[in-house]
Parts: C-alpha cells; sequence; structure tokens
C-alpha cells in the first residue's frame, strides 16, 4: 500500500531529538501510571504524561490545543483527581493490592492492541514524512480554529456547552449529601 | 519528522491506558487510565491536522478535552457517592448488579 501523504519533505533533526526525549518521558510516565501501588504517585505521573502531550502539540504547531491542554488537564483536572484520591482514601502511601485478580490478562491484551495498532500505522505511513509548520500555519492556526467553531461548529459548540452544563450539573446532584 | 511518530507514540499510551482499565482495582485510578487514552486520542487527532493541513483536527482535539472534562467530573462525582454508601472504591467489590 502506498503512503497518502506527501513524501518529499526533510527530516527535522532538532524537531526529532525534542520528540524522542518526550516521548521517552511520556512512555516512563504512562508506565509508571498503571504500575505505581502509590494512588497520589499514579496522580504526579500523569501529569508528567499530560505536560508531555501538551509539547508535543508544540512540535505539531498546535499552540492553542497545547494551552488548552495545560489549563484544562494540568490546571482543573488534576485537582479533581487529588481531590477525588484526598477524598477517597484515610491513609497517604503505598497499598498491598492495588489490581484485580484477573490483572495480568491486560498485558496480552495491551500488547495485541499495540502490535495492531503499530501494524496499521507502519503500513500506511510507510515513511512518509510531515511537513515542516509554516509560519502562516502557526501564527493563523488560532484564528481557524475561532472560524471554524462560529462557522461550521458552531451547533457542535453549543451542544457541548449543553453537555458540559449537565455534567456540573449531575456531578453537584450525585456528590450532594441529601 | 517521520508521519508514523505520532501515531506509533499515541498508539502506545493508547495500549498502557487499555491495560490500566483492565487491571487497576481503584476507581480513581480506572479514570486515570481513561485520561491517558483519551489523550492518546487527541494526539492522533492533531497529528492528523498537521498531516492534512487542515484545522479541523485541532476543533475537534478542542471538543474531545471538554468531554473529557466533563466525564471527569461525573466520573470522581459518581466515585465519591459509592465511596459514602460503601466505604470502598475497590471496583471488584461492586456486584450487586451481578445475576
Amino acid at each position: 500500500m502506498t503512503a497518502l501523504f506527501a513524501s518529499d519533505h526533510g527530516v527535522n533533526v532538532a524537531q526529532n531529538v525534542g520528540f524522542y526525549i518526550i516521548a521517552a518521558a511520556m512512555l516512563w510516565g504512562a508506565f509508571r501510571v498503571v504500575t505505581t501501588r502509590n494512588v497520589v504517585h499514579a496522580a504526579l505521573w500523569l501529569v508528567v504524561v499530560l505536560g508531555g502531550i501538551a509539547a508535543q502539540y508544540i512540535l505539531a504547531a498546535a499552540e492553542f490545543v497545547a494551552i488548552s491542554q495545560v489549563l484544562v488537564y494540568i490546571g482543573a483536572v488534576m485537582v479533581l483527581f487529588l481531590f477525588g484520591i484526598m477524598l477517597t482514601r484515610a491513609t497517604i502511601g503505598e497499598e498491598t493490592d492495588v489490581n484485580n485478580q484477573g490483572w495480568a490478562i491486560g498485558i496480552p491484551v495491551g500488547l495485541l492492541m499495540f502490535g495492531v495498532l503499530a501494524y496499521v500505522t507502519l503500513d500506511f505511513t510507510e515513511d512518509a514524512t510531515l511537513p515542516e509548520p509554516t509560519d502562516e500555519q502557526i501564527t493563523g492556526a488560532t484564528m481557524a480554529i475561532s472560524d471554524a467553531y462560529l462557522g461550521d461548529y458552531l451547533v457542535p459548540l453549543i451542544a457541548v456547552s449543553f453537555v458540559l452544563l449537565a455534567a456540573a450539573i449531575g456531578a453537584i446532584v450525585l456528590a450532594r449529601k441529601d | 519528522m517521520y508521519a508514523f511518530n505520532f501515531l506509533l507514540l499515541s498508539a502506545a499510551l493508547f495500549s498502557f491506558g487499555i491495560y490500566g482499565v483492565i487491571a487497576r482495582k481503584n476507581a480513581v485510578m480506572v479514570l486515570m487510565s481513561i485520561e491517558l487514552i483519551l489523550n492518546s486520542v487527541n494526539l492522533n487527532l492533531v497529528a492528523f491536522a498537521l498531516m492534512n493541513n487542515s484545522i479541523d483536527g485541532h476543533v475537534f482535539a478542542l471538543f474531545v478535552i471538554a468531554i473529557a472534562a466533563a466525564e471527569v467530573g461525573v466520573g470522581l462525582a459518581m466515585v465519591l457517592m459509592i465511596y459514602r454508601n460503601r466505604r470502598s472504591i475497590a471496583l471488584d467489590e461492586l456486584s450487586e448488579m451481578k445475576g
């Protein structure tokens, strides 16, 4: 199968080095999130992964999404997680049994998932390279996002605002002491 | 940069998330694994936007971020309610609906 993307772009060495350093940190962080016995440590390793994702967005010329990632995930969602841990646990420290009885079934499932995804990805993209983001692309991205939101995606935007409203009310109703 | 860099990284994050959802007993840790999965999908969407020189991937990624925030809010509220009723958030003990 031939690659669908243009493949005559060069490979930017500095961009690649940055990518691999950040990717290694993210993979180690993700590994620790799913293996550590300490719930608070898992939340803090998740910060490494989410921050690495924001850095990858900047490498992919998506500054607005990167800022949103930092604000929403590292800012709001992590505070929610830490509050959730604080309100549901009496002791801080390592737990003895954090895994299910059948936890080992997750290893073959995860490996199979990665194998299939990696095979399809490599088969699909082959050695195609990504284009270097142009200056116009970088400076105009936020404007293009706002144009898309207030143009083609106006109805989905309003629908998402209703979903957020319903989620906020639902969370209050669920967590209320009555 | 090769096109498969972002896609392979997000495939690995997705697999870690799948493993976490299956293996973890603590409900808060399962929610963290779901965050890993959602973030890997977001990384894919942004990479596709760069490949196709289109802004739609960014728009979808922002939609996913909004929905993920709502999901975590409702999910943690449910976890708190379960903890208040049962004094435990171990998922393998929630078997009252079992036939």
